[in-house]
């Protein structure tokens, strides 16, 4: 009896939990079509987007290099040690490459820009919303989804394709150092595999899921910032579900993505 | 002239405004008093527009603004400034930045003439000495300064402010009444408060209106409060405990 009471109770959580989910992926996709509706309209807060591509691309920069080139070389040694089964070693490269272009670049870039970008982005709005900065603007009959939210989309809807690309090309930099000075393998035959099995569009399949999710995050990250609760608890809460409802959504698109485009 | 009339507002089953009315007269200092929870903020943020009733009207200058599309109640907004109760300055701007974004949003001046107003207003709030300085390192009082010369940066209409002295040093109280005073044109500009501060709203004000249970229960001049005879007034003015106003 108890056993089946934990299961009812267990169903009933994961339940209430997915209910949850779907009604907050409700909220955000109302809160882009809000984003849409002011993105279009003047003014442009051109100085504000530029402002917002410093702090989500420019200073993420040595953050996504770091965590690139890491990747990279942990790609390669596990690589190796399947593909070497097999006597692949010599397309470590080439799977690295794939692995980076395709996937890595695009998802731990999300990831990580989440965690830098989205948390600072909902922390911020949240701290707005608290001290009436945001009922300040109401009141200066400036609209606050155009000038706060409308530049952080755009910027790292921009930015992410860069810093998609930066990791991945960081990655191929560790991918190589590792697999030339530090497991042997030719140079000429990874650039090589490189070359033959990587193309345009496993390049351009990357930068468009990059695109997306550097728009998911900061969607995210201003939807909960703008309606975090009060005081610093409410921020607190705000931030922590930002990061993870935007990584849970980075994942599932990246799925929806990949099966799309296969 | 701002008339409210019967606004009423519920949140779930508690109802805070239950009928509210009252007038506030063109180029006069009105002040809104009430124990604090008694729903003065809230009256404010639904005048201001950040809000809108369940029920009753809010009309500002012939126009009923509940119910208003955004861009015809921006036009009125642009006309009105509101000193929030901390400032509600921007952290990512400083002083001058702060009292520029009015200008720099709706006059479209070259950035000369903007930064001779962005001057202009705060030497009338004494601050001229802090442009490049940032919110957070400037004190309380200088914030709400800082605020009271963005909401004047657009030379409105009406402005609203909301407990301007809270939280202020007795002096600082005093500056910040002595500013509201000395910015206060006379039939030129209309000044709506909300505070619990008895003395120094007794001091400036034109008209008192005393918000209680939801309702307005007195109105008139300061001296028509002190010398009420209405229990509620006395006990709010006396600060006593005792009385009819419940402390729970």
């Amino acid at each position: 009896m108890r056993l089946v009471n934990f299961i009812k109770s267990s169903i009933v959580g994961i339940l209430d939990m997915a209910q949850e989910l779907l009604s907050e992926i409700g909220l955000v996709l109302m809160f882009l079509g809000e984003f849409l509706y002011w993105a279009i309209r003047p003014p442009f807060r051109i100085q504000e987007t530029f402002r917002q591509l410093d702090f989500v691309g420019t200073q993420s920069i040595l953050l996504i290099v770091m965590t690139g080139a890491f990747t990279g070389m942990v790609s390669v040694l596990q690589g190796y040690n399947a593909m070497s089964r097999y006597g692949a070693e010599s397309l470590v490269g080439a799977a690295t490459a794939l692995a980076l272009a395709r996937e890595l670049g695009p998802v731990l870039t999300g990831l990580m820009v989440v965690g830098r970008v989205g948390s600072a982005m909902t922390a911020e709005l949240g701290s707005m919303r608290n001290t009436q900065q945001i009922d300040a603007l109401l009141s200066m009959a400036v609209a606050p989804v155009q000038y706060l939210v409308c530049p952080r989309i755009i910027a790292a809807s921009i930015a992410m394709p860069f810093l998609s690309a930066i990791f991945a090309f960081s990655g191929m930099i560790g991918a190589y150092i590792m697999s030339v000075e530090y497991l042997h393998i030719d140079a000429g035959a990874f650039m090589s595999a490189v070359r033959d099995y990587v193309t345009s569009s496993d390049v351009t399949q990357g930068l468009i899921k990059a695109a997306a999710f550097g728009l998911i995050l900061s969607l995210v990250a201003c939807f909960k910032g703008f309606n975090a609760g009060g005081g610093a608890r409410g921020v607190g809460v705000a931030t922590t579900k930002s990061v993870v409802l935007s990584s849970v959504l980075i994942l599932f698109s990246d799925y929806l993505m990949t099966a799309i485009m296969f | 002239m701002i008339q409210v009339d019967d606004v009423r507002k519920k949140f779930g089953d508690q109802e805070v405004l239950k009928g509210v009315t009252f007038e506030v007269k063109k180029g006069s200092i009105s002040t809104l008093i009430g124990r604090s929870g008694a729903g003065k903020s809230l009256l404010l943020r639904h005048m201001i527009g950040l809000d809108e009733p369940d029920k009753g009207h809010i009309v500002i200058d012939g126009k009923d603004i509940v119910g208003m599309k955004t861009p015809e109640l921006n036009k009125i907004r642009r006309r009105f400034g509101v000193l929030f109760q901390d400032g509600a300055l921007f952290d990512s701007m400083s002083v001058s930045e702060n009292v520029a974004f009015p200008l720099r949003e709706h006059r479209g001046l070259p950035e000369n003439e903007i930064q001779d107003v962005v001057m202009q207003k705060l030497d009338v709030v004494g601050l001229r000495r802090h442009t490049q300085k940032y919110p957070s390192e400037i004190s309380g009082g200088m914030r709400k300064r800082v605020g009271l010369a963005r909401a004047l940066a657009l030379d409105p209409d009406i402005v609203f402010f909301d407990e301007p002295t809270s939280g202020l040093d007795p002096i600082t109280r005093g500056a910040i009444y002595r500013l509201i005073e000395n910015t206060h044109v006379d039939g030129k500009i209309t000044y709506f408060l909300v505070s619990h501060d008895i003395s120094g709203v007794m001091a400036i004000s034109d008209e008192i209106m005393m918000i209680h249970d939801g309702r307005i229960v007195a109105c008139g001049t300061p001296d028509s409060f002190r010398t009420s005879s209405d229990q509620v007034v006395q006990q709010f003015l006396m600060g006593s405990p005792d009385g009819p106003i419940s402390i729970d």
